[in-house]
């Protein structure tokens, strides 16, 4: 008895051992990369960043054109995702409930968010790039916007799910019309939750560079031109890391940093308002 | 005194029934969207590849040649690099997802429990780039220098297994993209795994640790068998998510039309594939092969996904008529 | 003309379902003008059921109906063709937990108001003090009209979203267990409200506290499995129940 109770014991100290083991070599991973990105990255920064263009190879400059590139394309998804996306989410939360119709669009929807954004880049390719005949700003907001919707859906349908019965009667028992009970009382009180949806949804696009490739391409030089290929940080990124340039390895870690730190920074502010929202209630 | 809703007309009564209407419908339409776009997806990727699909009809999923030149296209080649590297990452995330969302459950003191699941959670928020560019930069290096010769060392004249390892150490290849997918995809089987774990009765476990089993036992033979459901689909999201990961996968997967026992070879994924030659695709052929190779990707990426969602339904579903 | 016997609502032959479940069965009673009627019975009895009938909350939920007749000022709600956002506006609803908006104390009050009446400022303040004023709140939040409704206490809140009600001038109030989330001392201010409301607006009461109905009404309907068992004025109906149930339930047989 005391052999079996030993062996029992031992089984318990080492797995619970090795949870902990897996939890270290997760952790690991996480301060490996953000140490390497931080550090290469700060190694790389200057001024010139922010107001040169990026340069030909082997010659020196700045990611302005691809900084504010980034920033208008995420900009336009985000004007673009943002309402769709809520609304969306508010069909789903407020009119359609339990039908199959929702059931199934919960479920693509779900479906959509992990699918590969390379596809969806492909998908916009097809439909906007094709038919415009050239890769624009525009096509890569579009998909963009799609990869951020499904998120912003996500997210909205469960704060709005949140609210509960008894507000929205209360709106409606003072004879409020529907849409005035939504729009002026639900999402009042699922603010927080939405907005921490939508911070989400512009952490992952700020990201990604996949579905770029096929729609805005880049553009060596400062363009604002929606109708253009636009540059933009992820795709510069990919570029000068395969090259063989140093200098332009130099700038691809530089913004490396630049998008870790917006990405970090928006999933912090995003994670406090979600605490924040699931008080509340 | 009470004016009893009198001053309601009709007129404005009836403009609150109308935006009412138009509000809903404009709620029904953006939801429909979400289904538009599936249906997009799959007729563009349809249309695109079409050519290549009539051309080479089912063959196309088991030739291995793939050439510009001649337009010959097959995409066996970028399908085993996409399964094998997702194999990979299955191997080390499964197990490791498994003993954090234990740890974070069972093990970790409440005040650890916040800090360390967001920690593990901001792996999923770094953008697959950054996992490229210092799986590119640093950790093929250390690949090249230290791993890929130990393990040589030690398993390289081993039967079968030393046949994984053979070649030269280059750092990038079949193995460092598995390895790097493998930690991309942790958190999301993680954060599955221990959501379904917490889910499991009070009572359930209490009445294992009354008759004194240990912590790990009440994992192993109550939690587990309890979740498994919830689990399997968790470590499906993890899959359908390895399988569409292009640019931490294409910066080293070593960008190689060559299939190869050894995982030490550079090789190519259906990402990847798409990444480096879309844009320079040489002729509509070539181009139509690259979309139907990502029609390929997105079959097998929305089967997966759609088998997780089940599972996960499944045990919604359960969990509620309980409730 | 103040206590109308024919009824400031009249409910005849009236059935309600929730799916296939039928929770209310054949009820016929009326409401008194500017009196108040209480529901009581044990739970899950339909009172509260019976009362969001009045303003047809129910129509929220799909697979919920009511057939029959509820005759408000001789028309029929129940009609299809009936304007609900009127009802609404007439025949106004208290819940049983407080349930301030997301919003300042004056804009809570103001929504209400706003709906269907464009008030210019200086209106718009007098609206929510008199409001605030009738729910017996005004001079504990006369300084504090921008802080958010929710930062009040619990009493305090339910009478805010009595306030809110009382804002938008309905004719019928509906109160549905207003007392029963908060303390004694917020239950008696309550109370002593609805005694000063009566005067101006017809209202229905469900409470599951027998005294508080006797205290409070003067009309009380004795429900059981979805039925009106007995209805009359109050001191009958807890002096002298003419059913044996509404005597057992009155002495605490069950309940």
């Amino acid at each position: 008895m005391g052999l079996r109770y030993f062996r029992r014991r031992t089984v318990n100290i080492v797995s619970l051992t090795g949870s902990l083991l897996a939890t270290i070599f997760g952790l690991f991973w996480l301060f490996w990369i953000l140490w390497t990105t931080v550090s290469y990255g700060i190694a790389a920064l200057d001024w010139n960043l922010f107001h040169q263009n990026t340069p030909a190879p082997g010659g020196i400059g700045g990611l302005a054109n691809a900084i504010v590139g980034s920033l208008i394309m995420v900009g336009l998804a985000t004007v673009i995702g943002t309402p769709v996306g809520i609304l969306a989410g508010t069909y789903l939360a407020e009119y359609g409930g339990r039908t199959w119709v929702a059931g199934t669009i919960r479920f693509i929807n779900d479906i959509l968010l992990s699918a590969p954004s390379i596809i969806i880049g492909l998908f916009v390719y097809e439909l906007v790039v094709v038919s415009m005949g050239h890769f624009s700003a525009l096509a890569g907001a579009i998909a963009l916007a799609i990869i951020m919707l499904p998120v912003v859906i996500r997210t909205t349908e469960e704060m709005l799910r949140l609210v509960p019965n008894t507000l929205r009667e209360a709106a409606l028992a003072l004879g409020a019309p529907r849409w005035k009970m939504i729009s002026l009382v639900a999402y009042r009180a699922a603010l927080s939750g939405i907005l921490t949806g939508v911070l989400l949804a512009i952490a992952r696009i700020a990201g990604e560079t996949a579905p770029l490739l096929f729609t805005a391409l880049s553009n060596q030089f400062w363009s604002t031109d929606l109708m253009q290929p636009m540059a933009n940080l992820p795709v510069v990124i990919f570029q000068f890391a395969m090259s063989p340039y140093s200098e332009w390895h130099t700038l691809a870690w530089a913004g490396s940093l630049l998008i870790t730190l917006s990405v970090l920074i928006l999933s912090i502010v995003a994670r406090a308002l979600l605490s924040k929202a699931h008080m509340d209630h | 005194m009470n004016n009893g809703g009198s001053h309601i007309s009709d007129a404005i009564s009836g403009r609150q029934r109308l935006m009412d209407r138009f509000f809903q419908a404009l709620t029904t339409g953006s939801a429909w969207l979400v289904l538009v776009i599936l249906a997009g997806i799959i007729v563009s990727l349809f249309v695109g590849g079409w050519q290549a699909l009539v051309a080479f009809g089912p063959k196309f999923l088991v030739t291995d040649e793939w050439n510009p030149v001649t337009e010959k296209f097959g995409a066996l080649v970028p399908i085993y690099g996409t399964l094998i590297s997702s194999l990979i990452a299955l191997l080390i995330a499964v197990p490791m997802s498994f003993g954090i969302a234990v740890f974070l459950t069972e093990v970790a003191p409440g005040w650890m429990r916040r800090p360390i699941g967001t920690a593990i959670e901001l792996l999923a928020a770094i953008p697959s780039i950054i996992y490229g560019m210092w799986g590119l930069f640093v950790f093929a290096p250390v690949m090249s220098d230290r791993v890929q010769p130990w393990l040589q060392n030690h398993f390289g004249d081993t039967p079968l297994i030393g046949a994984l390892f053979q070649g030269a150490p280059l750092g990038i290849g079949m193995l460092p993209a598995g390895i790097i997918l493998g930690i991309m995809i942790i958190p999301f089987i993680t954060a599955l795994m221990r959501d379904v774990f917490l889910t499991t009765p009070k009572f359930l476990k209490e009445s294992a640790y009354g008759v004194g089993a240990t912590h790990w036992e009440v994992v192993w033979n109550v939690v587990l068998p309890y979740t498994r459901v919830g689990a399997v689909g968790g470590i499906f999201l993890g899959l359908g998510r390895a399988l569409g990961e292009t640019m931490a996968v294409t910066f080293v997967i070593g960008n190689t039309h060559r299939m190869s026992a050894s995982l030490f070879e550079p090789g190519n994924s259906i990402a990847s594939t798409l990444a480096n030659e879309f844009n320079e695709a040489v002729g509509d052929m070539h181009t139509s092969a690259l979309i139907a190779l990502g029609l390929v990707l997105f079959m097998i990426t929305f089967i997966v996904l759609a088998l997780a969602k089940l599972l996960l339904l499944g045990l919604e579903s359960r969990d509620s008529a309980k409730s | 003309m103040e206590n109308d016997i024919s009824g400031k609502i009249q409910v005849r032959d009236l059935n309600f379902f929730y799916g296939k479940y039928q929770a209310l069965k054949n009820i016929g009673l009326d409401i008194a003008t500017n009196m108040v009627t209480a529901f009581i019975g044990p739970s899950g009895c339909g009172k509260s059921t019976l009362l969001r009938t009045f303003n047809r909350m129910y129509e929220l939920y799909p697979g919920q109906r009511a057939t029959g007749d509820i005759q408000l000022d001789g028309e029929n709600i129940l009609a299809p063709g009936t304007d609900l956002f009127r009802l609404r506006a007439r025949v106004g609803m208290v819940f049983q937990k407080p349930t301030p908006f997301p919003m300042s104390i004056y804009e809570n009050i103001a929504f209400g108001v706003r709906l269907y009446e464009k008030l210019l400022r200086s209106e718009m303040d007098d609206r929510v003090e008199w409001a605030l004023q009738q729910a017996a709140l005004w001079g504990e939040v006369k300084d504090k009209l921008r802080q958010n409704g929710m930062s009040l206490s619990g009493g305090q809140q339910q009478r805010l979203c009595i306030a809110r009600a009382i804002a938008v001038k309905p004719e019928v109030m509906l109160l549905d267990e207003p007392a029963s989330a908060l303390d004694p001392i917020s239950t008696l201010k309550i109370e002593e409200l609805i005694y000063e409301l009566k005067k101006n607006y017809t209202i229905v009461i469900v409470t599951h506290n027998m005294q508080q109905a006797a205290r409070v009404s003067d009309f009380t309907a004795f429900m059981y499995l979805g039925e009106a068992v007995e209805f009359g004025n109050t001191n009958t109906i807890f002096t002298n129940p003419s059913k044996k149930q509404t005597e057992d339930y009155i002495t605490g047989r069950y309940g």
